[in-house]
């Protein structure tokens, strides 16, 4: 007896429980889904953390502060990829059929996940926003119509380190440049851009790979600050090989003032566990640090002061925080702008892609989003999937990032552009896809 | 031709050309190679008393650095928080002695070693739930300055690694060799059922090695973790130390200092002569080729016990 009214109850409270979970599951259908392929488990989710609070805390402040987006409410949902590929084809997989449009856009957040991803997203048309990282040939339009690389690509930013060292050093003919890069696809990604800068400029290259995951570079450091010698160094690294990295030359001598990193070598969990030795060390972003912005102020009241924040909130404003909230601004930006043409309602793939094909963010449009300062304007098109976004080199102070120079532009109108027309050539001719009109 | 030169001469003529900097070469693998040894002892003290390969000794490592550095956090002084760690450290060896190994008594070596798989996928996990995710600076005012002696520079902190790893062996090859508790150890390793035959308290026995190796993990954790600020990477250094078990032997605490010497001498000195001419990026293979080639000639490692079957 006792038996049947336990198992009575237990069914009771199932349904009851059921009940409750279609009520949020009907005011989903009318929102835009919006997936969120991140980590925040694994041997990089220090790095993953904060740009996933940030996507977060952008996407919950637009559902709080203004309803969603022109009354559409945005409705996301996190998939843990832990950085690696096959556990992001999944959740990819997972996630894009959800919603009343499907997963309408996806930033997989991670070079070797975008990869994987490339032959799906255009089989589905799912437009792939991959911001600062990726495949930066992605940016011609004509032939990659589904990925967007805005606002700059690793070859921009390796061309906007290089110029800074120009700038710094009046000439760079004669002069030793060592890369010292992750051996994967994400790390070897500015080889072929500093080497035909090495080649247009006049400066020697070293190449010095750190199989993953960069525990250990007592070798290459030896080689480096106390063999090769060279006047500057560039790092293409992720996760604990950054703070492994910046101890090592602290420990062979080597000045943090000549060594720069790219933007994911270039947070606040990349020089904290280095401490004082981090001091002066130099990193590419194609954005702003700190809380200091209006976007911040109106998270931090609609958020924060509710209980509502993803993160803590003394990491609001973190580098890569900052960086997440950007890569939502230009995922809610591009709908936003579809919006226009195609009403306020979920918008598709197809929809999306139009809107960040004619997104434009220019200095009056970021001080309206609260974001003038923290990124450069940008304005995408059907040729052009980068935007024109720019660089600006920062430094470490111990405590802080601060700019030291004023914002890059990458030489897109040069060699940059060959570089990546002829490359998406080529990937056109393996893929026999045949490259679209752009008016 | 060209491989063949800076295979076979251009290593050995750059280290005519700069002695010095072989020496400086050397001496920052043999002290990286220290720090490997750290990792390694954990693994040797559970194999060499259960005869298990204790997948989960990397993730032990993070688990008490993870707690260790936590506490620092929460305000606890570094003293405190070491006693602290030591006591979740004792408790988690009691935790896994009964609910993982005591159901698995006698059971063939294979199952423990699965069972430690799914230990290291609890710590890795627990840990996380409990501290975050997040990198945690652990500053316990270890010098990180490098030193220049006759023209070679070393670093303290590696200098300081040495010392500790040093009396760590010390300590353990004394409690092995000179206690009753480490003569019971080696019994229990022999045969399970023999040494409850003649008295040995298995459950208390392995709940002690557990222990040792888990205070083993706090220190490698410690050091580990004040080079490279605590964080889920540093499970992977247990990565850094199969090599030098292979070398050194399963069964010998001073194996894993020798292995580990000799594995951090010759991924430095591979990394800096050799790597051009193979592509660069071989410090981390190097180790596990190095491995390979001893397990040809001597799959007991240096120190290890002869396998001896008898059919």
């Amino acid at each position: 007896m006792i038996f049947k009214k336990l198992a009575l109850a237990a069914v009771g409270a199932t349904l009851a429980a059921s009940a409750l979970s279609v009520a949020p599951a009907q005011a989903q259908e009318n929102g835009q889904f919006v997936p969120g392929l991140v980590y925040r488990t694994g041997p990089y989710a220090p790095g993953g953390i904060p740009w996933a609070d940030g996507f977060a805390d952008y996407v919950s402040l637009l559902n709080a502060r203004d309803g969603g987006i022109n009354g559409v409410p945005l409705v996301y949902e996190e998939c843990d990829t832990a950085y690696n590929n096959d556990k992001g084809v999944e959740c990819y997989e997972k996630l894009k059929g959800k919603g009343p449009t499907g997963g309408a856009s996806v930033q997989p957040l991670s070079t070797g996940i975008t990869y994987a991803l490339m032959d799906r997203v255009r089989a589905d048309k799912i437009p792939m926003i991959t911001s600062g990282y990726g495949r930066a040939d992605a940016s011609d339009g004509a032939v990659f119509e589904w990925i967007f690389t805005a606002p700059v690509t690793y070859w921009a930013g390796a061309d906007a380190i290089v110029q800074h060292i120009e700038a710094q050093e009046k000439s760079l003919k004669g002069k030793k440049i060592a890369l010292v890069y992750h051996d994967s696809a994400f790390g070897k990604e500015p080889i072929k851009t500093l080497q035909a800068l090495a080649e247009k400029d006049g400066f020697k290259l070293d190449l010095f790979p750190v199989p993953h995951p960069g525990l250990e570079q007592k070798a290459t450091w030896l080689k480096i600050g106390r063999q090769l010698k060279p006047d500057w160094v560039i790092m293409w690294g992720w996760g604990v090989m950054n703070s492994t990295a910046i101890k090592e030359a602290a420990a062979v001598g080597f000045p943090m003032n000549k060594f720069v990193g790219v933007w994911w070598s270039g947070s606040e969990v990349d020089v904290r566990p280095a401490g004082m030795d981090a001091k002066g060390y130099l990193a590419a972003q194609f954005h702003g640090a700190g809380a200091n912005y209006k976007v911040h102020e109106d998270i931090l009241k609609n958020l924060y002061e509710k209980g509502k924040g993803a993160s803590d909130r003394d990491k609001v404003g973190d580098i890569l925080y900052n960086r997440g909230l950007i890569s939502a601004v230009l995922m809610a930006e591009g709908i936003r702008t579809a919006m226009t043409k195609y009403g306020n309602k979920p918008m598709t793939g197809e929809q999306i892609r139009w809107g960040l094909e004619n997104l434009k963010l220019d200095d009056a449009a970021l001080d309206k989003l609260g974001l003038k300062g923290l990124m450069a304007p940008l304005q995408l098109s059907c040729k052009d999937h980068e935007g024109g976004g720019k660089v600006m080199i920062q430094q470490w102070s111990g405590a802080a990032w601060t700019p030291v120079s004023d914002w890059i532009t990458p030489r897109r109108d040069g060699f940059l552009t060959e570089m990546y027309k002829e490359s998406a050539a080529q990937y056109a001719k393996e893929k026999n896809i045949t490259p679209r009109t752009c008016n | 031709m060209d491989f063949l030169y800076n295979f076979f001469i251009s290593p050995f003529v750059q280290i005519a050309d700069s002695p010095l900097f072989f020496v400086e070469v050397l001496t920052g693998g043999l002290l990286s190679g220290v720090m490997y040894s750290l990792v390694a002892l954990g693994f040797v003290l559970i194999f060499k008393a259960s005869g298990v390969f204790n997948f989960a000794q990397g993730a032990m490592v993070l688990f008490a650095a993870l707690f260790f550095a936590g506490f620092i956090d929460k305000g606890v002084p570094w003293w405190g928080s070491l006693i602290l760690t030591i006591g979740v450290m004792v408790l988690l060896a009691m935790t896994i002695e009964r609910v993982v190994l005591r159901p698995l008594v006698n059971q063939p070596h294979i199952i423990l070693f699965m069972a430690t798989i799914g230990v290291t996928y609890f710590l890795d996990g627990f840990g996380q739930t409990v501290w975050g995710s997040s990198v945690r600076v652990l500053d316990i005012g270890l010098p990180q300055t490098p030193l220049e002696i006759g023209g070679v520079l070393v670093n303290k902190f590696d200098i300081i690694a040495a010392v500790v790893a040093g009396s760590l062996v010390a300590v353990l090859a004394v409690f092995f060799q000179k206690t009753r508790v480490g003569r019971a150890l080696r019994a229990v390793a022999d045969d399970h059922q023999a040494a409850l035959s003649v008295g040995i308290p298995l459950k208390t026995i392995w709940a002690i090695v557990w222990t040792v190796a888990g205070l083993v993990g706090l220190v490698a954790g410690v050091m580990w973790g004040s080079k490279l600020g605590v964080q889920f990477s540093l499970a992977m250094v247990a990565l850094k130390a199969l090599p030098v078990l292979i070398l050194g032997g399963f069964t010998s605490v001073p194996g894993a200092i020798i292995g580990g010497l000799i594995i951090g001498a010759g991924e430095k000195v591979a990394e800096v002569y050799w790597a051009d001419a193979i592509g660069g990026g071989i410090e981390d293979w190097f180790a596990y080729m190095l491995a390979l080639v001893f397990l040809l000639f001597r799959p007991q490692g240096l120190f290890g016990d002869k396998i001896i079957e008898r059919v």
